[in-house]
């Protein structure tokens, strides 16, 4: 049961979450720019939010657990199940398939959407604020 | 706190990026060695980078690493100079296989990656600033 306040910010809360995830991606994506055989990563943004919205746990792998006493692993992220490939990009002879120029774009994008999250937050802050001390 | 993650991984491109510039300043530097330290002519060199995951984030968030460095196959340039104490018997030495407009091109990659890393470090630095004044 969530009260007042964690419902009030919650949708934000996960957006920070999920925005700071993909920008992990998109650091990799970077990173392994000029690695043989990579794989260019994303995250299915819109589905990830609205099953953590919802409450979905995440659709991890259970470790295999052979005693009652075996931890069943609590790895579980937000993200988990809604990480994949891109698909689409043209592949280099080597393999690798980020580009660059599209990187660059959705990092720069994914960091302005972070920061006006941000924003709404402060704002919502302010007006609880607000509320709550009455001037 | 997930966005530090996103230093590591910048910061594992820099070192990588950061090993390749070095070695082309090798393969420039030895563009006409002749010898090199296994008595052998030097051989241009190449790295290999290999995505490796780091310890604690999340899956898919690979950073990268020098795999290695491999010397590049391809023949030798044999100039004629029967005076040279290196001469083989016909009178040829054996030159670097360092072909210069390879290594710019090289280095201008590794600059440009350099820099998109460098760009990712302060972007992230940036909206972890601001997360820290969230509220104000």
């Amino acid at each position: 049961m969530l009260s007042a306040l964690d419902r009030e910010f919650a949708p934000l809360q996960t957006a920070l979450d999920l925005r700071a995830q993909r920008q992990q991606l998109l650091a990799a994506n970077i990173a392994n720019a000029d690695t043989p055989g990579y794989k260019a990563v994303d995250l299915d943004f819109a589905a990830a939010y609205r099953a953590a919205l919802a409450g979905q746990p995440p659709a991890a792998l259970p470790l295999k657990t052979e005693q009652p006493r075996h931890l069943p692993g609590t790895t579980a992220q937000p993200t988990d199940g809604f990480v994949g490939y891109q698909a689409g990009n043209a592949a280099r002879l080597d393999g690798n398939t980020v580009d660059m120029n599209r990187e660059q774009a959705a990092f720069q994008k994914n960091s302005i959407q972070y920061e006006a999250d941000l924003t709404f937050l402060t704002g919502k802050i302010k007006t609880l604020t607000s509320a709550i001390t009455g001037n | 706190m997930s966005l530090f993650t996103a230093l590591d991984v910048a910061n594992s491109g820099l070192n990588a990026q950061s090993t390749r510039l070095n070695v082309v300043a090798s393969n420039l530097a030895n563009a006409n060695s002749a010898v090199s330290s296994n008595g052998q002519p030097y051989r241009a060199r190449e790295v290999v980078f290999a995505a490796q995951p780091l310890g604690g984030a999340a899956a898919g968030v690979d950073g990268v690493t020098v795999a290695g460095v491999v010397e590049k196959p391809g023949p030798l340039k044999l100039v004629y100079d029967p005076g040279n104490p290196l001469a083989n018997k016909d009178g040829y030495v054996a030159y670097p296989n360092v072909n210069p407009v390879d290594e710019m091109v090289n280095m201008i990659s590794a600059s440009r990656a350099y820099q998109a890393d460098v760009n990712v470090m302060n972007t992230t630095k940036n909206l972890l600033l601001k997360t820290l004044t969230l509220g104000q």
